[in-house]
């Protein structure tokens, strides 16, 4: 169980902006600057934070989507940064995705049997077209959905169907870790539970290890076994959910957790509220020291002038402020 | 406190090629002056539209209000022509809409924008419009707003677009402002902001707002009353307290549970609410929430009407509401 399953190392990603073929980049975009933690067998670790700090971009920094700018992915041992196209072909398809949003990720023109034969062909698991149809029903009856939804296309599907199917298709490769990026932000509350429990269900009989990224902090609270919270490309607290939410030790944490609105009015009326000034600043210029000290409701003069590194305050509890 | 607006058995249907779709199906509220009332709903149940048919900004021919009253202090605004709806449309009430990237002119500066409102409904003369433009920038919270009024959407951040929004929705002081989802397309730190501000200016200037969500923990702190809908309809209504604390209807009471909360000890297992909305132009005959409801009895198959359940004003569309508040407590 304390295995690690995942080792992120040091992952820094920078896109560079403009340049062509006759001019230089003008600028660089610093989404993901020196990230590391561990996902260990058969954990949920949580990846929280605002729009544009990076987490999507980790998620597809493991799943090889992008390629890091520098760091190491080590995965069961192997770092796949340093893979060839066809080791990293034999190595993906233990590491799967489920994409936020069930509208676009599926291709309208392709039946849902089609959609997830596809993966069992082109991976040569299952050979056998006869077979690959069993296993697809055997799929969809995994994900609460019937067999005869195989002949059916994406638009005949409500947004919660469809998330099943995308839930289906990452499980036709067997896989051990599942990157989960904002897998319930597109669907109505009332859908959302429905697809969080089959998450649970699932890992749960089959072993599944998850890295899933999302902004909703209640939502994160209820799936995650640890929680890391990143801010501006870079890793501002990582813990044990518990210690996250009741000890958080970041500020920015603390002001996250401030603004998530609970439903009833009783405890929202006595609830003291932190509510950050500012808005997130641009990672392209990312302020000096600290990136959160422009916010910073407990800012000292340090914090401008230097980066606080990541440190373990307590046993499993790591921050990265100066003043935790 | 008087009454601002009272919509009253409003019906806006859709014609599409998949038959009539009653998105807005015989809905009732009022809003008092100065209070902050909220619609709340998933998506497809009909909030948007119902503040659009308030608009009268409906998509026509496809869209039509086919029935029902929106007296807008007394008067019906149903009744009126273009041109007159076109005065109320700013000036009485204004609009916050939830895209501020889509609903701002990309081509026209800040400043262009929040003049033009001023210079049509109140026939300011440029330059005084443009210090109330000043003034207004100021008032949402956006630093240097002289400069600013020179700039273009483009050049502001999403919650900066968001605060200009509100500051449009301002700017000839309307009575009322509807804001349709004025967060959801926000980060967390910057939904609190916005909301802040909403909830201090309607205090401070006085204005009521409809505040129209589908987030349920949204409301709790900022919403005075209340309304649920589901498929077109008001299943139940109340004052925020009611609601939250006693819910009378077993969709809300579902939409409660199904959430997971920060301040409650972590579940094992979330309770959905099973099943998929319907679709609006195939409504089940008698309650549109039965097929996926718990509690289903065989009368069910009746539409249950609005009826007042425990404290006066606390009203659920359900058969079985008196029963609900029993279970909820044991």
């Amino acid at each position: 169980m304390s295995q690690a399953l995942l080792e992120v190392r040091n992952l820094v990603k920078h896109f560079p902006i403009g340049g062509g073929m006759f001019t230089k980049p003008v600028g660089v975009v610093r989404a993901i600057d020196g990230v590391s933690f561990t996902i260990k067998k058969g954990e949920t670790l949580g990846l929280v934070g605002e729009s544009g700090c990076g987490k999507t971009t980790t998620g597809r920094c493991i799943l090889q989507l992008e390629q890091p700018t520098s760091g190491s992915i080590v995965f069961e041992g192997i770092d796949m940064v340093s893979l060839d196209a066809a080791e990293l072909r034999a190595v993906r398809r233990h590491v799967q995705v489920i994409f936020q949003d069930p509208y676009s990720s599926l291709n309208p023109r392709m039946t849902i049997g089609q959609i997830l034969a596809e993966p069992l062909k082109v991976h040569g698991i299952v050979r056998d077209a006869g077979e690959r149809e069993l296993r697809v029903r055997e799929l969809l009856t995994q994900v609460g959905l019937l067999p005869q939804h195989a002949k059916r296309y994406p638009h005949q599907l409500s947004g919660g169907q469809r998330q099943r199917v995308g839930v289906a298709r990452a499980l036709a490769m067997e896989p051990s870790l599942i990157i989960c990026d904002e897998p319930v932000s597109a669907l109505d509350v009332s859908i959302q539970a429905q697809i969080i429990n089959l998450l649970e269900e699932l890992q749960a009989r089959l072993g599944l290890t998850y890295l899933f990224i999302a902004h909703d902090l209640s939502v994160v609270r209820h799936i995650s076994d640890r929680v890391a919270v990143m801010y501006l490309g870079k890793m501002a607290e990582l813990a044990d959910r518990k210690a996250i939410y009741d000890e958080p030790l970041h500020p920015y944490t603390r002001a996250l957790l401030s603004a998530v609105p609970i439903p009833d009015p009783k405890i929202e009326s006595k609830r003291e509220r932190t509510v950050l000034r500012g808005e997130v600043p641009s990672p392209l210029n990312p302020p000096s020291g600290c990136v959160f000290h422009p916010r910073c409701p407990i800012a000292v003069d340090r914090c401008s002038a230097e980066i606080p590194p990541l440190r373990e305050i307590r046993p499993g509890h790591w921050a990265a402020c100066h003043l935790a | 406190m008087a009454k601002l607006l009272e919509v009253k058995n409003l019906q806006t249907q859709f014609l599409t090629s998949a038959g009539v779709v009653r998105a807005v199906d015989g809905v009732s509220y009022d809003i008092n002056e100065g209070e902050t009332v909220a619609l709340v709903g998933e998506s497809g149940c009909g909030k948007s539209v119902s503040a659009l048919s308030i608009m009268r900004l409906v998509a026509e021919p496809a869209g039509r209000i086919v029935g029902g009253e929106i007296l807008f202090k007394g008067r019906d605004l149903l009744k009126l022509t273009e041109e007159e709806m076109r005065d109320v449309r700013g000036r009485d009430i204004a609009m916050v809409f939830q895209e501020p990237m889509t609903s701002l002119n990309p081509v026209l500066t800040i400043g262009r924008q929040l003049t033009e409102g001023l210079e049509i409904h109140l026939a300011m003369a440029p330059e005084a419009a443009r210090a109330r433009a000043v003034e207004l920038l100021g008032l949402v919270g956006i630093p240097d707003p002289a400069r600013r009024l020179g700039q273009y959407p483009h050049q502001f951040s999403g919650g900066m677009r968001q605060r200009m929004m509100v500051a449009m929705a301002l700017a000839c002081n309307p009575p009322l402002i509807l804001a349709d989802e004025p967060t959801t397309a926000l980060d967390v730190t910057i939904q609190a902001q916005i909301l802040e501000l909403l909830q201090d200016l309607s205090r401070r200037l006085g204005v009521a707002m409809l505040i129209i969500t589908h987030n349920l923990g949204v409301v709790a702190r900022y919403a005075d009353r209340v309304n649920v809908m589901y498929a077109g309809r008001i299943i139940e209504s109340g004052t925020a307290a009611e609601i939250y604390a006693d819910p009378r209807h077993p969709y809300t009471l579902g939409l409660l549970r199904s959430v997971p909360r920060l301040d409650e000890p972590i579940r094992s297992k979330l309770d959905p609410i099973e099943g998929q909305p319907p679709d609006l132009t195939k409504l089940p005959p008698g309650c549109a929430f039965a097929p996926r409801c718990a509690y289903r009895i065989d009368k069910c198959a009746e539409v249950p009407p609005l009826v007042t359940c425990g404290a006066p004003g606390h009203r659920s569309a359900c058969w079985i509401a008196e029963k609900l508040a029993k279970e909820a407590v044991t």
